[in-house]
């Protein structure tokens, strides 16, 4: 899956599935469908590598990351770490993996316990792994990692809520790095920042990813966040992934028909061009994951359907070295 | 059309300001007590009921338990400022430590039962699945009984006395605080930083009881005062019906069953001052848990 790769990935993903059971009645419930947030997504992250996953709402990029936290249980498929499967391991098999994978959420305001200090809220991984058992050793290595990431170390006895939203997104990462994780996933961790904030906490990211060699899953929205940031993209759509490339081939050359639509919807900030270059949004509305078209996902809004999309589900082709397109139209 | 710079002064302010530490807590009170005035008028029966209960050996003028049989059912006067019951005992002095038996009952048994629906009701919004169901179900047998006849069933089985009557009136107290508490868990379980402890591999016990339980505390606070308020009426109830706290104790509650009656034409005070105290007390702990729960809620708290 992954030509450029010397090594074994760090996180592999395979045929990773999760639906939501939808119920009916309360007396008598019966399953009436599902939600299929996720249905059969693979890819490969290698180690000190960031790929973005981008997609619209509800695509299900965000249940791909929580399910690789295992903050979920897939309903089907692997998740390789460092080639262990994690995917049906129990709570207690995870508290090792909890120490090596991490988490970046997007709103910085929900994303901290408003009744803990900040000094607090780093220091309590530390603490509840045992890493550091000596109080005064753990103070000092919470002031080191709110330094790392940008804050005075006196912001260690102040409370969530006397902090902007771009120092309580540095204290989530802090957070995260407490416990020198290898990988990282950042769950639109920039969306909900000041444009001149997410730059700041983009490149506090790129800065992070080089001192600790971390990997990332970048999963955003943004798609200019994602091209400055991340080595490869995957872009999703209703739960599966129709084109994965490295970053610049994909934005430069997009192949398939709903990345194309996804690439002409981002403005382009001088107003010249943005007046004369072609916009082709794609038609209609993103089906129900309940009860998601046959075949390819993307035909009712494909300007090159043909009359084999409905019926054949298309998969992901090497179209061009590292470049994997799961579309039947395109060569 | 020019723009002007900001001045160098103005950044730099920008840059060193930190926000605001919380306001102290006699300022809290001072703007509490300008803000809410029912709500002050029901701490202020609160605090004067404690008083008394705390202080009762120093302010009662006689022995609570002590009979004058020379002076029975004796109308108000200097002697006895409330008068004095068909046993002689003075009226006054069994009000102010009869505040003491309704403090003690009353706050044990709504913080008893307060915290354990506390903690079950997180838990139960946390856990989920059978266990919440079942937790359901338990609390929905449990609310059927009116608070009073629980209460009733519980004395019956393990006899009366202070201790039972505590725990008569804790045990219908936890469902209600449990589904209450259920509620506002439900809401704070999907809240981010409770993934984020999940995604940390903090233990159950530590997601409920520091990231939950903390954040639940608000509406709890409040429904605990009301809570307060029930449980010495139902303290009240039960000595009336002689299932509660035993005699020569003094309780409101007995001295109303003493007095009312018999004696209801003849010696009205006899039953008239403890109804007072009991109607007091609790309309004191409603006004002041109305008047907290607006001045905790945000949305109301600056108008």
């Amino acid at each position: 899956m992954n030509a450029g790769l010397n090594q074994s990935p760090l996180l592999e993903v395979r045929g990773l599935a999760m639906h939501f059971p939808v119920s009916e009645g309360i007396v008598l419930s019966r399953k009436i469908g599902d939600v299929k947030a996720v249905d059969g997504v693979d890819f490969a992250i290698g180690r000190g590598e960031t790929l973005g996953l981008v997609g619209e709402s509800g695509c299900g990029k965000t249940t791909t990351g929580r399910c690789i936290l295992r903050l979920e249980r897939p309903t089907a498929g692997q998740i390789l770490f460092d080639g262990q499967d994690i995917s049906r391991m129990e709570r207690k098999e995870l508290v090792g993996l909890r120490r090596r994978m991490q988490v970046i959420f997007q709103d910085p305001y929900s994303s901290l316990n408003p009744r803990m200090k900040v000094g607090d809220i780093i220091a309590e991984p530390i603490k509840v792994h045992g890493v550091e058992p000596d109080a005064g050793r753990r103070r000092a290595r919470v002031h080191e990692l709110l330094s790392v990431c940008g804050l005075d170390p006196k912001f260690a006895d102040r409370y969530p809520h006397e902090m902007s939203g771009g120092q309580r997104q540095r204290v989530g990462i802090a957070r995260a790095l407490a416990l020198d994780p290898e990988f990282i996933v950042c769950d639109e961790a920039v969306s909900a920042l000041d444009v001149s904030i997410q730059a700041q906490v983009v490149n506090l990211l790129e800065d992070l990813r080089e001192r600790f060699n971390l990997t990332y899953l970048f999963i955003a929205h943004d798609l200019s966040v994602v091209r400055h940031l991340c080595q490869r993209v995957a872009v999703m759509y209703l739960g599966r992934i129709v084109e994965m490339a490295d970053c610049d081939e994909l934005f430069d050359n997009p192949l398939h028909p709903y990345t194309q639509a996804l690439l002409s919807a981002v403005p382009i900030p001088d107003p010249r061009v943005e007046a004369t270059r072609q916009f082709r949004p794609a038609p209609g509305e993103v089906p129900s994951p309940i009860n998601p078209p046959s075949g390819c996902v993307f035909h009712p809004r494909c300007p090159m359907a043909v009359e084999d999309c409905k019926r054949a589900r298309p998969v992901l082709r090497e179209l061009r070295p590292g470049h994997w397109v799961a579309c039947s139209e395109v060569h | 059309m020019t723009i002007v710079a900001p001045n160098r002064a103005a950044v730099a302010g920008l840059v060193e300001e930190l926000p605001e530490r919380k306001r102290s807590l006699a300022g809290v009170a001072l703007n509490f007590c300008r803000r809410q005035p029912l709500g002050t008028f029901g701490l202020a029966i609160v605090v004067i009921m404690f008083a008394a209960g705390i202080s009762a050996e120093w302010i009662a003028p006689y022995d609570p338990e002590e009979n004058d049989f020379s002076a029975m059912m004796e109308a108000p006067s200097w002697a006895h400022v409330l008068g004095t019951d068909q046993l002689g005992r003075d009226i006054f002095s069994r009000l102010v430590y009869g505040a003491r038996t309704a403090l003690i009952v009353g706050f044990s048994a709504a913080f008893m039962g307060g915290a354990i629906g506390l903690v079950l009701g997180v838990s139960s919004a946390y856990f989920g699945g059978w266990f919440d169901l079942l937790f359901q179900r338990v609390l929905d047998v449990l609310m059927a009984f009116p608070l009073i006849i629980l209460a009733l069933a519980v004395v019956a089985v393990f006899g009366t006395g202070v201790f039972n009557v505590i725990l008569a009136i804790t045990i219908p107290l936890i469902p209600r605080c449990g589904r209450v508490v259920r509620a506002s868990a439900l809401a704070v379980r999907e809240i981010p930083y409770v993934d984020a402890a999940r995604a940390l591999g903090f233990g159950h016990a530590r997601i409920v009881l520091r990231h939950m339980v903390p954040n639940v505390v608000a509406p709890f606070l409040i429904m605990l005062s009301a809570f307060v308020g029930q449980a010495i009426l139902a303290e009240a109830s039960l000595s009336y019906l002689g299932l509660g706290v035993q005699e020569p104790v003094p309780a409101w509650g007995l001295m109303l069953q003493g007095g009312a009656e018999e004696y209801a034409t003849t010696a009205p005070w006899i039953a008239v001052f403890p109804g007072l105290a009991i109607m007091l007390t609790v309309l004191g702990i409603s006004l002041f848990g109305d008047s907290l729960r607006d001045a905790i809620d945000p949305k109301l708290r600056d108008r």
